[in-house]
């Protein structure tokens, strides 16, 4: 059974349309990142997988109809829906009181553990923490639940580098074990390319790119080209040329455009793309197909 | 002895290959979670919980009058002998008004503070957690909406009463024993005293009083309020207030009548079908329960009441933090 499943999931906001028909298969097992311009429908997409919205078409979460399941779901799906979202009144201990009173799966210890490695103190309240103890306080909640799907919406947004980095490091050591899935949506994206298993680009309400982490080291390679070589290499038909320290760094597509990377290193030096440069040529690929 | 070392063999293989199988069998089936009653009703036992975590005046507000009552008993209290040998102490009647006095006044402050705290708890219940977003840490967890919305009417209509009659209950019992010492320290009979008072008739009156008008009758003037809190995207104490205004101006001007101002009054000063004729809360408050259960008004309010709730309960579900 794979873990999310849908077939031309619509939302629509009186004339707007978040969600244009999306078709999505995730497997149990991934990491997927979900990374689209603000507005593409990121957050909508998330809240009909987490039955905080309704929707138009057929979804399936762990085999469940997420809007009528929620409260079933909730079960073994766990969600990070923003930063701070945790209540401003209550005292640390509380929420570790209340969570463990009504979730079946939640597993005290393993969040007093994680909690020990922070410098929370357990009769703080939550509006005396800072964001970033906050972000972690509500990580070590998450992370003690033994759920079967995590979604994170922005779940960094306004942490320092340092609490990020955490926060991703704890998600992969202490958290992630092969059976469990993964969602998550940034704009941070380098930070979390070594993360992902499975990279997904949506916009205007549409997916737009979809591919694993593997072909998309296969797949993409980028090039910074020779001055001698630039001509051929434009030649070459790359998806995108973007200028860095007066050097031409070129962008190809290996499959579409058969080409190896033999042929690549000849023009220059070849490495893998980051994710944020990829995301740079397929929007604007796309936004020249939309102008045109 | 080949087969039989063989077979030892592929048994033990097979019960390890099992256990990771039925470790994920735990995970996935529902086997794994509680028995269902349990399930059933942890999740509201800690919404309650967690209500009274949030809003701690639920509590402190009706103990805080309570103590300010006994604090300022403690100031007249001088004056109770003085009182109780007065000519006019002679008249039966007016004797027991004299004596009842602080009990009444505790109770009536004491409940009126429980008053005031159910509506700002009911306009707000639905409406903070949206606009602190914590509704979408409440709605990570395995809670339904129908019981976070059952969990705060319980409040309203259980455990705020509830309180409202332990507290008053104890600060009546305080006073009671602090001017029952006053008495027998100044040469008169207590029992004579007691007997006056009529303290357990006196409780038993305000659980009634409690469970008719605070519970029963208010019962849809809180899940409006509620209604309004959950729906509402800002400012929700003016969207409960200004509607029945309008409608009482509009009737006002178009009919120059004033049966929905009538009906309002009605609602919020009611439920004297309880008591008869009887004053509410008097020593001889008569308690008419049968005159009470025939009103219509209690059963076109109750339904009122659910039908707000079911729709609390819809509303919590579309609508995001605002």
């Amino acid at each position: 059974m794979s873990c999310i499943e849908a077939r031309g999931l619509r939302k629509a906001f009186g004339a707007t349309v978040a969600l244009d028909g999306i078709d999505l298969r995730v497997e149990e097992g991934r990491i997927l990142g979900l990374i689209g311009p603000n507005g593409a429908g990121k957050t909508t997409a998330l809240n009909a997988i987490l039955g905080l919205t309704p929707y138009e078409g057929e979804l399936r979460v762990l085999g469940r109809n997420p809007w009528a399941e929620r409260e079933r779901l909730m079960r073994d799906v766990c969600f990070i829906a923003d930063v701070a979202v945790l209540p401003r009144w209550a005292r640390v201990s509380q929420m570790v009181d209340y969570v463990a009173g009504v979730h079946p799966r939640f597993d005290r210890a393993k969040a007093e553990g994680f909690l020990k490695k922070t410098t929370i103190k357990r009769e703080s309240r939550i509006r005396e923490l800072s964001k970033g103890m906050v972000a972690q306080l509500h990580l070590a909640l998450v992370m003690a639940i033994d759920a079967r799907l995590l979604v994170l919406d922005e779940p960094t947004l306004g942490l320092d580098i340092l609490y990020r980095k955490q926060f991703y490091d704890s998600l992969l050591n202490d958290y992630f074990d092969g059976n469990r899935t993964i969602i998550v949506t940034t704009h941070q994206v380098e930070e979390i390319q070594h993360v992902l298993t499975d990279l997904m680009f949506i916009d205007r309400g549409r997916i737009v790119f979809s591919c694993t982490m593997e072909e998309f080291e296969t797949r993409y390679a980028e090039v910074l080209v020779r001055l001698d070589q630039l001509e051929a290499a434009q030649a070459l038909k790359p998806m995108h040329e973007r200028q860095a320290l007066g050097r031409s760094i070129l962008l190809f597509d290996l499959k579409t455009d058969k080409l190896d990377r033999q042929q690549l290193a000849a023009l220059g030096e070849v490495r893998t793309p980051s994710i944020a440069d990829l995301f740079v040529a397929v929007m604007g690929n796309q936004q020249q197909g939309a102008a045109r | 002895m080949n087969t039989e070392s063989n077979a030892r063999g592929e048994s033990s293989q097979a019960s390890n290959a099992k256990s990771p199988l039925l470790a994920k069998e735990a995970r996935s089936g529902a086997p794994a979670s509680p028995p269902r009653g349990v399930s059933a009703t942890r999740p509201f036992y800690w919404s309650v919980r967690r209500e009274l975590m949030e809003y701690r005046s639920i509590y402190l507000a009706p103990l805080a009058i309570g103590c300010v009552i006994v604090l300022g008993f403690g100031f007249v209290l001088r004056r109770l002998p003085e009182t109780m040998r007065h000519p006019m102490m002679l008249n039966l009647p007016h004797q027991r008004d004299t004596l009842s006095q602080p009990f009444d006044v505790a109770a009536g402050l004491i409940m009126a503070a429980a008053f005031i705290v159910s509506i700002f708890y009911a306009l707000d219940c639905l409406y903070g957690e949206r606009r602190e977003r914590s509704i979408l840490f409440w709605k990570s967890l395995p809670v339904s909406d129908l019981t976070a919305v059952l969990a705060k009417v319980s409040v309203l209509l259980l455990v705020l009463p509830a309180i409202a009659f332990v507290i008053t209950a104890i600060t009546e019992t305080v006073i009671l024993l602090m001017s029952s010492a006053v008495v027998a320290g100044s040469g008169l009979s207590v029992a004579k005293f007691w007997a006056e008072l009529m303290p357990l008739q006196t409780m038993s009156g305000l659980a009634y009083h409690l469970v008719t008008v605070h519970i029963l009758w208010y019962a849809p003037l809180y899940a409006w309020l509620m209604l309004i809190s959950a729906w509402s995207r800002r400012m929700p104490f003016l969207w409960a207030v200004l509607p029945p205004f309008a409608v009482t101006i509009f009737e006002k001007i178009a009919f120059h009548t004033k049966y929905f101002a009538g009906f309002l009054m009605a609602r919020v000063s009611g439920g004297t079908e309880a008591v008869g004729d009887s004053g509410m809360l008097d020593p001889d408050m008569k308690m008419t329960p049968g005159h009470f259960v025939a009103t219509p008004g209690l059963w076109f309010g109750l339904a009122f009441a659910a039908a707000f709730l079911v729709i609390a309960a819809r509303l919590r579900r579309y609508r995001g933090p605002s």
